[in-house]
């Protein structure tokens, strides 16, 4: 299954991964307006910042699954290899929160439910938006 | 003003035609007129010439002259230099016939010569070296003069008119070899020169040629490394000179001579369809010779000592057809002006592109004709 | 505070309807123009220090900002132009020489673009190079073997050493050091995709390029750095630098601050140590001197790797490059005045040597004069910015180019001019570990292959177009072109007719 990986070497810490996938997830048409109405949409990707090497971070889509196994609702559910969230079911516990050894999983803008990555399989056709709004290949997405 | 041959590039379409028997039996000069009569449509009657072989038998061993000259006074510059550098042991206007079709002829003499023995050695070049030079020597040099024919026991008749009309000028049926090769000329524009005329010669090579080559300047400039002058920037001209060079002055069999001037392919080479050794001498040729690829359509009949050479560029722009009977070859742009001259003929074929057809003489046919 | 005589060059425009406040400009930016400033929750700008690099512009995901020229003028004055007054404003604020990158902007002819082609109509067909064989490889060296014949007929000829190119276009000479090690990977992976070569420069040759050898040109320059047996054996052919387009009669100097680690090992010269490259090469003072040079390198190599001089498009060009084919060399190389580089005195830059298109014919022209156009291939570069001007020089008489600012640019090089400082926000001429790290080999050598394949493509549709289906049938073929608007002065040199003869 394709997944998303990182490329620790090609990263350059500037952080668009970040904006494209939150206004990719903000349901706004493009990122001005994503950005510009309401409260700024939260990504569900973020960049690690070193000295020398610098990464960014979302969902593994991990054997562990702490999430999927803690979600006190079941909104959090394995779907093709993918863990997704059912935003309709979440309450808001923040379990999955707590227990993703990654930190991968983020509390929404309004601060009442969890979000995470879903490989942008409720938004885009194809690569995830982190992957398209890479400058260096340092995010990919591919079978290994 | 219109420009001529030399002073400008003047593309041309053409139909050629070509025969020789293998025995060295010779035959008229009329069967060739006959043959390129019937392709008059692919002539526009602004030149057309013959090449025959074996012509002169009773003066093999001198180099033959053939001359036009604009002036007596170009003919009497000319003939000091001759006197000059040969012994010359007959000369003459060639014979013609007066043609209403064929006019403003200039004066057309003719001289079987003999290098002098003298200025030869004084020259350090072989005797053929020697002649060449001073025939590209005259043609260079000399205004209103021009050497069309300069090879041993044979001769180029060419002028401006349709080339059945040329033959009748040149009272070709008074002559017998055993090849002949004609061209008839489309020029683009209308010079009227009778040097610009084909077949283009150099010694015994002569060439009738059908095309228009996109290489000519790239041609051109290299052979010019090698003390060619173009003088009359024309396809026929170059691909004489580089033929010239390759086969007579490298030395080059005239199968690698095609291998050059219609190089086959590289997807060709990679194909396997040639052995090692061949694929590893065609890049060779293609790296060290690769000046001299002629690229471009052309369909051309090459007359030489001792036979002749058809080919045609490597992705056959131009037609070609060649047949055979008995031990005679034919070779020509079109078909029918085969089956003027044979009807009947055991095996009729369109060569391929870059494919040559060469011809020779048979072994003892070549010792009794004489080279 | 001393008065600033200048004004900054550009502007950054920033359209606040757009800025999302991301901040990449600010974090791409090694000039430091972009800052966000909390107080103001905007982001601000200080243009003193901007090159115009475009980075900035290339990463802002919602096309909010554009780099513009200051609009603020002297007084106009066609003499004293703007730069000439900032460049005396420079010179006085600093006592030094200007230095430049890239090569000469100055507004003077373009010949390529006063040279027009060919087409086939009616006597002779063009070629469809979709349909039919469309040929591009090349060969670079010596033609004048010759060949001989034994009485069976077969054939017996030497081989020299040369260069199969698969497209003739090769990467010019750029050092390690000038440009990035991560700018190297990608010209060799790409020269060895493309079956051409990519040539060192004077900087040597990473370690880990090695395996790259067989598409290397190894180039020795006046500095000697980075030379060994291990180098001169490692490369598919030897140059001999002997001059550069951007900067004829003057060598060349890499600052210490530059001189890396790896810089260091390779060059094999100390850490932080100025690497100056001599303006002549100290034991080549004279022709002769030079075919000494060639014959070394060609003993050290056992005879096995063509030798390729490279020599600055000057006055006597012509007379230069037949003393340089008599020299022994199998290739010249020749880099016309608007040739590129990572720093020159603007002053050589922008006033010295002439321009390719005119050097090449002449140098063409003179060595078929001489009849020793067979003794060496001639490569050009200095400015061929595109397939029509690879067709022109090929059709003017050279046998391959090099490209190198065409290169650059495919790499992301937006032509700054600011190589010398060190920070190319690119990636490229720069030695910073952050900035290096922005060019990544995986894209760029794919942008190089796909640059060199397309103009492949329109070499071939250009030569179908005459009617040529073999690039060595285009070599020299000056009937194939036509100038327009030349004197009957730069025709001659050109050897070219006008357009409508």
């Amino acid at each position: 299954m394709k997944k998303v990986y990182v490329n620790e070497d090609w990263c350059l810490a500037c952080h668009l991964c970040e904006f494209y996938c939150a206004a990719a997830n903000s349901g706004a048409p493009d990122m001005v307006k994503a950005f510009k109405s309401g409260k700024k949409p939260v990504p569900r990707i973020q960049v690690e910042e070193g000295s020398d090497v610098n990464f960014a971070v979302q969902c593994r889509h991990c054997d562990g699954k702490a999430c999927v196994k803690g979600c006190i609702t079941g909104a959090l559910s394995i779907k093709d290899g993918v863990v997704v969230c059912d935003e309709s079911r979440c309450v808001g516990c923040y379990t999955c929160v707590l227990s993703c050894p990654f930190g991968c999983i983020v509390i929404d803008e309004e601060g009442h439910r969890i979000q995470k990555c879903d490989l942008c399989t409720k938004n885009h056709d194809g690569e995830p938006a982190c992957v398209q709004g890479c400058p260096n290949k340092a995010i990919v997405f591919e079978e290994r | 003003m219109l420009q001529r041959e030399g002073e400008t590039r003047i593309p041309a379409g053409c139909a050629i035609s070509g025969f020789i028997n293998r025995s060295g039996r010779r035959t008229n000069g009329s069967v060739i007129v006959n043959s390129i009569g019937c392709m008059h449509e692919r002539s526009n009657g602004l030149g057309g010439g013959f090449a025959g072989y074996g012509i002169y038998p009773e003066y093999k061993d001198q180099y033959a002259l053939h001359v036009f000259y604009d002036s007596s006074e170009a003919r009497i510059k000319t003939e000091a230099f001759l006197d000059r550098h040969f012994d010359v042991v007959n000369l003459s206007r060639i014979p013609v016939r007066k043609n209403p079709n064929i006019t403003d002829e200039p004066l057309i003499w003719r001289y079987f010569v003999n290098p002098l023995p003298t200025k030869l050695q004084d020259s350090q070049l072989d005797e053929r070296t020697f002649v060449a030079r001073c025939v590209i020597k005259v043609n260079d040099k000399i205004d209103g003069a021009y050497v069309f024919s300069s090879g041993k026991n044979m001769g180029v008749f060419k002028a401006v008119g349709y080339p059945e009309d040329v033959g009748d000028f040149y009272r070709l049926e008074e002559y017998d070899g055993w090849a002949w090769t004609v061209h008839g000329r489309y020029p683009t524009n209308t010079p009227g020169w009778w040097g610009g005329a084909h077949p283009f010669s150099l010694l015994d090579y002569t060439i009738v040629h059908n095309g228009e080559i996109s290489s000519y300047d790239a041609n051109r400039r290299f052979i010019e490394m090698f003390g060619y002058k173009c003088n009359l920037l024309t396809d026929t001209e170059v691909i004489t000179y580089i033929i010239d060079y390759l086969n007579r002055r490298i030395g080059m069999p005239l199968e690698d001579v095609a291998k050059v001037i219609a190089s086959p392919f590289w997807s060709e080479l990679e194909s396997g369809k040639f052995s090692p050794e061949d694929t590893e001498k065609i890049r060779h040729f293609r790296n060290v010779y690769s000046s001299l690829l002629i690229t471009g359509p052309f369909s051309i009949i090459l007359g030489f000592n001792n036979g002749l050479m058809a080919l045609n560029d490597r992705l056959k722009l131009r037609s070609m057809v060649a047949a055979e009977k008995g031990d005679t070859v034919y070779i020509s742009s079109e078909e029918c002006s085969i089956r003027t001259m044979c009807p009947d003929l055991d095996r009729i074929w369109s060569p391929r592109g870059g494919e040559p057809i060469i011809v020779t003489l048979d072994k003892d046919a070549q010792e009794r004709v004489g080279k | 505070m001393a008065i600033e005589f200048m004004n900054p060059l550009f502007e950054v425009i920033r359209d606040s309807d757009r800025c999302i406040k991301c901040r990449v400009c600010e974090r791409q930016c090694a000039n430091e123009v972009h800052k966000y400033d909390a107080d103001l929750d905007k982001m601000i700008s200080n243009e003193m220090t901007c090159v115009d690099c475009q980075r900035c512009v290339c990463l802002c995901p919602t096309h909010a900002l554009k780099i513009r020229p200051n609009e603020n003028q002297f007084r106009e004055n066609a003499n004293w132009t703007h730069q000439t007054m900032d460049e005396v404003y420079k010179q006085a604020g600093s006592g030094g020489v200007l230095l430049s990158a890239m090569g000469n902007p100055k507004d003077l002819p373009v010949y390529w673009d006063r040279i027009l082609l060919n087409a086939s109509q009616v006597t002779n067909p063009p070629i469809d190079p979709l349909r039919e064989p469309m040929e591009t490889k090349t060969f670079l060296g010596k033609k004048n073997q010759g060949i001989t014949y034994d009485e069976n007929g077969k054939a017996h000829y030497d081989k020299t050493p040369y260069l199969e190119l698969d497209v003739p276009i090769m990467f010019s000479a750029m050092s390690f050091g000038s440009i990035s090690k991560n700018a190297h990977e990608s010209l060799a992976r790409a020269a060895t995709e493309l079956g051409t070569f990519y040539n060192t420069g004077e900087g040597g040759l990473h370690r880990d390029f090695y395996k790259y050898g067989a598409n290397t040109i190894c180039q020795v320059a006046s500095g000697r750095f980075g030379v060994f047996k291990g180098y001169l054996d490692a490369g598919a052919a030897i140059e001999i630098k002997m001059g550069q387009g951007a900067k004829p009669g003057i060598g060349g100097h890499l600052p210490g601050m530059k001189i890396n680690d790896e810089i260091s090992r390779t060059r094999m010269i100390p850490k932080g140590t100025d690497a100056i490259s001599p303006a002549p090469h100290h034991d080549i003072y004279s022709i002769e001197d030079l075919r000494q040079l060639v014959i070394s390198l060609k003993e050290a190599t056992n005879w096995e790797k063509p030798i390729i001089v490279k020599i600055a498009a000057v006055h006597n060009v012509a007379a230069i490059a037949s003393g340089v084919a008599r020299s022994g060399a199998d290739i010249i190389a020749i880099d016309g005045f608007r040739g590129g580089t990572g720093a020159a005195p603007t002053r050589i830059r922008d006033n010295v040597g002439i321009p390719i298109e005119l050097a090449l014919a002449a140098v063409d022209s003179r060595l078929r004069d001489e009849g020793i156009r067979n003794d060496v291939s001639v490569v050009v570069g200095g400015s061929v910015r595109s397939a029509a001007d690879v067709v022109k020089a090929i059709a003017l008489g050279a046998d391959a180019v090099y490209i190198a600012t065409s290169a650059l640019l495919a790499m992301g090089c937006h032509l700054c001019r600011s190589c010398n400082t060190g920070k190319c926000n690119w990636g490229i001429a720069t030695q910073r570990a952050d900035l290096v790290k922005r060019l990544n080999p995986d894209i760029a050598a794919e942008r190089l292959v796909n640059l060199v394949t397309a103009w492949d493509h329109e070499i071939k549709e250009m030569m179908g177009g005459m009617g040529i289906n073999s690039i060595e049938a285009l070599r020299g073929n000056r009937l194939m072109l036509r100038g327009v608007g030349l004197t009957q002065k730069e025709l001659d040199i050109l050897g070219i007719q006008h357009a409508g003869e």
